[in-house]
């Protein structure tokens, strides 16, 4: 347990070495370094879950110290660790999807020039988001989440030759920056309140000092949950995410699924106490999280880029983590994240291995009939598709379906049937996906079809193991079964207070068998329903969703243009502050300051030539400046 | 805090001892086997500085009580303040020699008498730091003053180094003079010269004599002297030019810190209850330092000279954090006394090392195009540099951010505002060097000097700077603990 530090370390030092000489390394040796790396990190991770599960679950908690960071009077900030059920389970997402795709990124990014750079920078994300998921303070966590802010920047725009690239990376990060103010706006105020950022310490206090609904939790939670807004995509901070599908693939593959988006729920869940505690911000953020989950999947529907479905898909099912966090359900909303992890982590490389295929093209207008020329990575990416469309008996199944279950449990009936409604949404647009990718005749223009090859052996088997995963991933949490809730049960101590503040058991309790088998019928329906629409749009009458776009015309405008946001934001955001900078530098910094500060300098300047000329060099002048002092010195000593 | 008292102590001045050892064995070899065993000077001097070093860490109690030892009747006291000022000093001393090394050997001037000198004006400083008696820091000043003298005057061929010594020796005894002369008016006043006696005596007596005034304003003068503080800096510039780098290095960093500790421990311990009268005057020297020195080292040509200037500039912060008084205030002078003896000797480290046969590579201008030829040297100067211009990750960045905050806490907050400002005009000259050797190009490539004084010894030197200076700057709360430790037996 003291070892722990390794886990970021690790990443963090083929970062070093491969940021440092990674560019006179042979290719093979940084391959070999960030992947080596982040799989032993994975192994220190297991190794750190089998000593965790030695405990007790009740003393599954431990706080290694590392180094005193900060301290000033009371103030004391330790660079330190908290490890507890939650913790490991990002700590085992991150590295150990982390590895998977490092693996993939090998076969991916061969041909790259900027290979080395790449995987430093991967690395780098790798550890910053450990380091985040790790910490037990608010500032520590801080440092990770601009860390892994930083890091989307870079590899967003990892193409920075490419205009789109780097705007996309720019607006990821500025877009992150306003969801960071609110977060740090949220730890200036914890601090203030409990004088301390020590979520133990913080809690503590909070459970003794405030009564459920206090103005000054519900203020903190609010505030960081703006940073979530930000780092995890929700309304109306989510536009980076569709943007950043600019970056490589399986950067985009890491954002969406290991590091970067899961950080908000994570936080969301690491606070439980203080949102419990705050029930305005709880039914706050399950508002949010559903209005996005069933706003995303709208855009969804009609887009045409392969990733940039994936990427409102991702929207969508992060909305669906913070619904179950909001109804009080952390324990489903981290299943989620954990099962959407892996076949998140699979549609991306899937999609990679596609475009990858294809030199290039990701446009699903321009595909069709890939099945038996890309065998495996169609195989896989149905699977990913059932998963996330809640199939049984798929990972995404029982996690999603634990949500909807939860927030009906919790009496939202509309958020209920919002979701319910967005579980169908998801199914039609990934098998309109899966559909316009595979099946039918090929669109492809024929010189890339020419030169369409399955994925090589470092792409091909990362694909499988996320796909044995995607499948196999919702079985530690079955519902209805003695001893089925391994998952719920593991991390059910890190939520105890939370749940007891809730009056909630989080599913402890049995509910009616029959009423969770009947809402687990109504949503394998649901999506079904949705599968079977987008088959019989897609697959046997190919001219329905045009004549569907006729006749729609306008609502399939602004699907297609998003409901306009990025517009509406460029117009009353972004240009009004582009003006009101560009004026402010014209007219405040170009005269005003400048003009001060060049005067400054020059006044300066002129009156050092000047006194510069007392010192003569001869000695008895010195003397007499001395004397002088002196005379006026005692002077002034004896007149006072 | 408890109190020890003793007579003769040798173990009190087993330090000291050493030193003194060490400098005439230095001496005698020189004298017995002729320049045959030259090397040894160097080995011989460090063992000393190290064995001293060792003596003090280990003296007992070191950092730990709160215990003040007097011995020799009263004349002599070690506590952790002492203890704490001999550390700066034997680092610096330490650097110094280490620096030295080649570029002794460069002038041809690697004798004895230089590390006996470097030696002997290392015990002047401790005696200043210890002395619990005002005859005893005097003596404790001139054995440190006539060594520096005669170090400044060291490189005898060079007119720059004679004219520097002549003028340090005519004006040093000038001061000395002032000091002598307060020292007797206190004498007279209070009938003691023991700190200790004469602050139980004003605590009765009470304060107000004019002719004890008087006595405190000689002093002043006297220490605004040695420390070099406006309008008694004028030696300081001429000095620091013409005396070899590594002596100016060496003098602009334990000297001023020894004058510093004296100052500190009788204005502190034996006159505070003058502090009215004294505030007003180091008050306006503060402000004089630190905008005159800051002012002319904006134009200064000659790196030794520009420095010599920030230096100025540098003592007047310190008189800021003496003003502020306080544990702040002290905690302030001990910190930034370590940071300055770390980034100032580490900056006159690179300016030996490139300064070349009879120091003709001293100018701004030599320095275009370091930073591609030495870029390790450079980057460590720019460290420094930015160190002494208070800019974070650094020491001086949180030495000057604990003397302005104290000062703040105390209500001198003009005081800290122009202390401020003073440091943001410093930044530009400090910057005009990490810009000549980046950013500008020399005319031909082999305009850039030579690393002619280099030696592992100097590398070194330059990594333990470097260390100080960013340790400092990175984890400040160790040594701000030690420090504290280090002046609570006079609060």
């Amino acid at each position: 347990m003291e070892t722990a530090w390794v886990i970021p370390a690790l990443p963090f030092a083929g970062f070093l070495i491969n940021g440092l000489w990674g560019r006179r390394l042979p290719k093979k040796f940084v391959g070999w370094i960030a992947c080596g790396a982040m799989g032993l990190a994975f192994l220190a991770a297991s190794r750190l879950l089998w000593i965790l599960l030695q405990e007790t679950p009740t003393g599954r908690f431990w706080e290694p110290v590392y180094y005193t960071w900060i301290r000033a009077g009371d103030f004391q900030v330790d660079v330190s660790f908290l490890i507890d059920p939650l913790s490991m389970v990002m700590i085992l997402v991150v590295t150990g999807v982390g590895f998977l795709i490092h693996v993939y990124s090998i076969g991916y990014m061969h041909e790259d020039p900027g290979y080395p750079r790449y995987f430093a920078y991967l690395n780098l994300f790798a550890s910053a988001m450990l380091l985040l998921v790790m910490a037990n303070n608010l500032l520590v966590m801080f440092v990770g989440w601009e860390g892994v802010g930083l890091c989307s920047y870079l590899l967003i725009g990892f193409w920075y030759e490419k205009q789109s690239a780097s705007d996309a990376g720019k607006k990821a990060f500025i877009v992150n920056r306003i969801g960071d103010f609110g977060f740090l706006l949220g730890i200036f105020l914890t601090f203030w309140t409990f004088g301390s950022l020590n979520f133990r310490e913080i809690f503590e206090a909070a459970l003794v000092r405030f009564p459920t609904g206090d103005a000054v939790v519900v203020g903190i939670t609010l505030l960081l949950f703006v940073g979530a807004m930000g780092k995890s995509a929700q309304i109306p901070l989510y536009v980076w995410l569709p943007d950043a599908m600019e970056g490589p693939t399986p950067v985009s593959a890491l954002i969406h699924a290991a590091t970067m988006v899961t950080a908000g729920v994570y936080m969301v869940a690491r606070c439980s106490v203080l949102y419990a505690l705050a029930p305005f911000s709880m039914g706050f953020v399950a508002m949010i999280g559903c209005t996005t989950a069933v706003f995303a999947a709208s855009i969804g529907l009609v887009q045409n880029d392969i990733k940039r479905v994936l990427a409102y898909s991702t929207v969508s099912q992060l909305g669906y983590m913070f619904l179950g966090c909001g109804v009080g359900a952390f324990v489903a909303g981290i299943f989620h994240l954990m099962t959407h992890a892996f076949f998140k982590a699979l549609l991306f490389l899937g999609a990679g291995s596609v475009i990858h295929a294809l030199s290039g093209e990701q446009d699903i207008q321009r595909m069709g009939g890939l099945r038996s020329k890309l065998p495996v990575t169609f195989a896989t990416f149905v699977m990913g598709s059932l998963a996330i469309a809640g199939i049984f008996p798929f990972a995404g199944f029982f996690s999603k379906d634990e949500i909807l279950f939860e927030t009906l449990m919790s009496g939202h009936w509309v958020l209920y049937g919002l979701a319910l409604g967005g579980a169908g949404l998801t199914a039609f647009y990934m098998f309109r996906l899966v559909f316009l990718t595979f099946f039918g005749e090929s669109r492809m223009d024929p010189h890339a079809a020419h030169h369409v090859h399955e994925a090589p052996r470092t792409m091909a088997v990362p694909l499988m193991i996320l796909a044995a995963l995607s499948l196999t991933g919702g079985w530690v949490q079955i519902p209805g079964i003695e001893g089925g809730r391994v998952f719920g049960a593991f991390l059910d101590p890190v939520f105890h207070e939370a749940s007891q503040l809730l009056g909630h058991h989080g599913g402890a309790t049995h509910p009616p068998l029959w009423l969770e088998g009947a809402l687990m019928g109504v949503s394998v329906a649901v999506a079904l329903a949705g599968i079977f629409l987008a088959y019989g749009w897609y697959m046997k009458d190919p001219q329905r969703p045009v004549r569907a776009a006729q006749k729609f015309a306008r609502a399939y405008r602004w699907l297609f243009h998003k409901y306009y946001v990025d517009e509406f934001y460029q117009a009353t955001v972004v240009n009004p502050l582009k003006q009101a900078a560009e004026s402010t530098h014209q007219w405040v910094d170009r005269r005003f300051i400048d003009g001060a500060v060049d005067g400054t300098g020059s006044a300066f300047r002129s009156l050092s030539a000047v006194v510069r000329r007392i010192q003569t060099g001869l000695v008895h002048h010195y003397a007499l400046s001395v004397l002088a002092g002196a005379c006026v010195l005692l002077l002034f000593v004896l007149a006072l | 805090m408890e109190q020890v008292m003793s007579s003769i102590s040798l173990s009190a001045i087993a330090p000291e001892l050493v030193l003194v050892a060490c400098g005439l064995i230095v001496l005698m070899i020189q004298a017995v086997f002729g320049s045959r065993f030259r090397d040894s000077f160097a080995y011989v001097s460090l063992l000393g500085i190290g064995g001293a070093a060792f003596l003090v860490l280990t003296s007992p109690g070191a950092f730990e009580s709160k215990i003040v030892e007097y011995s020799f009747c009263d004349m002599w006291v070690v506590d952790n303040f002492s203890r704490f000022f001999k550390l700066i000093f034997l680092i610096g001393t330490g650097l110094t020699l280490l620096i030295s090394l080649r570029y002794l050997d460069n002038e041809a001037m690697q004798h004895s008498e230089y590390y006996a000198l470097m030696l002997l004006c290392t015990v002047g400083m401790m005696v200043m730091a210890s002395a619990a008696e005002l005859i005893t820091i005097f003596l404790g000043v001139e054995l440190m003053s006539i060594s520096l003298y005669a170090l400044a005057g060291y490189t005898r061929s060079r007119m720059m180094s004679n004219e520097a010594a002549i003028k340090y020796f005519i004006l040093g005894s000038f001061a000395s003079g002032f000091l002598i002369y307060g020292i007797a008016l206190i004498y007279g006043t209070t009938g003691t010269s023991q700190i200790p006696a004469i602050a139980r005596y004003l605590a009765q007596a009470g304060a107000g004599a004019a002719v004890l005034v008087m006595g405190m304003a000689l002093l002043i003068i006297g220490f605004g002297f040695k420390t070099a503080s406006v309008p008694f800096h004028m030696w300081a510039p001429d000095v620091y030019e013409g005396a070899p780098a590594p002596v100016t290095g060496f003098m602009s960093a334990g000297p001023k810190a020894a004058a510093f500790a004296a100052f500190v421990r009788i204005f502190m311990e034996a006159l505070p209850t003058l502090q009215t009268d004294w505030i007003m005057v180091i008050w306006l020297i503060a402000v004089l330092t630190m905008t005159v020195g800051n002012i002319i080292a904006l134009v200064q040509e000659n790196i030794k000279r520009m420095l010599a200037y920030s230096s100025i500039a540098h003592a007047g912060y310190v008189l800021v954090a003496f003003l502020a008084a306080g544990e702040l205030g002290l905690t302030s002078i001990l910190y930034y006394m370590l940071a300055y003896t770390f980034m100032n000797i580490g900056a006159f480290a690179v300016i030996t090392m490139l300064a070349g046969a009879g120091e003709t590579r001293v100018k701004v201008e030599d320095y275009r195009g370091v930073g591609y030829k030495h870029p390790v040297a450079a980057l460590a100067m720019s460290l420094f540099l930015f160190s002494l211009a208070g800019i974070p990750p650094t020491g001086g960045f949180m030495g000057k951010f604990y003397i302005f905050s104290a000062a703040v806490k105390q209500g001198y907050i003009w005081l800290a505002i122009i202390g401020v400002l003073n440091s943001v005009v410093s930044v530009y000259y400090y910057l005009r060097v990490t810009v000549a050797m980046y950013m500008q190009a020399p005319e031909k490539d082999e305009d850039v000097p030579a690393a002619s004084a280099l030696s592992p010894a100097l590398v070194v030197a330059i990594f333990i700077s470097a260390y100080g200076v960013l340790s400092l700057g990175l984890f400040p709360s160790t040594y701000v603990a030690m420090v504290k430790e280090s002046f609570l037996s006079f609060l």
